[in-house]
């Protein structure tokens, strides 16, 4: 297993993210500079947070049209994992290979927090380890946040097990409050019909080890380790469980 | 239509507090002036149309987008 870590300019938490993959997991994995990306030798590539471009004209737009995002798509159309963290997240929106948009937090703050997530489905290369229904705690740092689409498309998405998480309270109810973004249905990561292109607001690689966590938690980790699975158990492709 | 947070916030803590009542709606949007150079209005606005829907200026999902040409802008031209 070989993961690439993209780096645009303007991203800032591609170190992080590479730490939790070689220190933490022990896994192989490069620090890709966007305009020098060769998929062949990756079996899967992650898209971190930070501001790429500045976030200028809406964040992600601009780094949707690198050169790297002809690989991504090739990636995603293989099956292998294709996994956006916060901006990375809306960079795979902007660039067509998940649905909606991300738009700006509905209380125009920006916002840096831990928040409570439910598991709603297990169909995605970052969620089929866990159980449905399993409450994770992980941070969030964002502005635009806000997932939005249009009714009848979030329904579908619902309907195929492409919700992957929400924000959820204590209780582990998806309630106004506990929405940090006023994202529709309380909507933090979704993913694409194969499971395979993932994208979520959270940040699992602040969220990985137990010295970084308020709560001492580690939920971070799995995602990743589902991610890691994904690709050698199941051929790229999702079952359902 | 998206909620629009910043529109809301422009329209009832500045323009209704001005007392500015009339106004029903605000709608917060991008505004970007180009300078194209083309045979004539009509050919630079398709141009501009098409780029805009080609490589996703705007988020059909969310935002609209409408394009206006004012010919002989010279160096950017007015807004």
């Amino acid at each position: 297993m070989r993961i690439a870590v993209l780096r645009f300019p303007g991203s800032n938490c591609e170190l992080d993210t590479l730490y939790v993959l070689r220190r933490v997991l022990g896994v192989d994995a490069d620090l890709v500079w966007h305009e020098a990306f060769d998929r062949s030798g990756y079996d899967a590539v992650i898209l971190p947070g930070g501001f790429s471009y500045g976030d200028y004209l809406r964040a992600g737009t601009i780094a949707a049209h690198s050169p790297a995002m002809g690989e991504v798509r090739s990636m995603a159309d293989e099956g292998k994992p294709v996994i956006g963290i916060c901006n990375g997240f809306q960079i795979l929106t902007e660039a067509g290979l998940l649905p909606g948009a991300l738009l700006r937090n509905e209380g125009l703050n920006f916002v840096c927090r831990w928040v409570s997530l439910r598991v709603e489905s297990n169909k995605s290369a970052l969620t089929w380890l866990l159980p449905k229904g399993a409450i994770i705690r992980l941070p969030i740092a964002h502005a635009e946040g806000r997932y939005v689409n249009e009714r009848r498309a979030i329904k579908e998405l619902w309907r195929n097990g492409q919700v992957i998480l929400t924000y959820v309270d204590e209780s582990g109810k998806p309630t106004p409050g506990a929405n940090p973004n006023g994202s529709m249905d309380n909507i933090a990561g979704i993913c694409n019909e194969w499971g395979n292109v993932v994208g979520l607001m959270p940040h699992p690689e602040r969220g990985s080890e137990r010295i970084l966590s308020p709560f001492g938690s580690e939920d971070g980790l799995m995602l990743f380790e589902s991610m890691i699975s994904f690709k050698d158990g199941r051929d790229g492709r999702c079952g359902s469980i | 239509m998206a909620k629009d947070p910043e529109g809301e916030t422009i329209e009832r803590d500045l323009i209704h507090r001005g007392g500015y009542d009339s106004i029903r709606a605000v709608r917060s949007g991008k505004y970007l002036r180009m300078l194209v150079k083309a045979e004539d209005p009509g050919r630079a606005k398709e141009i501009v149309m098409r780029m805009c829907n080609e490589l996703r200026l705007f988020n059909p999902v969310v935002h609209s987008c409408s394009v206006s040409v004012k010919s002989g802008g010279g160096k950017g031209g007015r807004g």
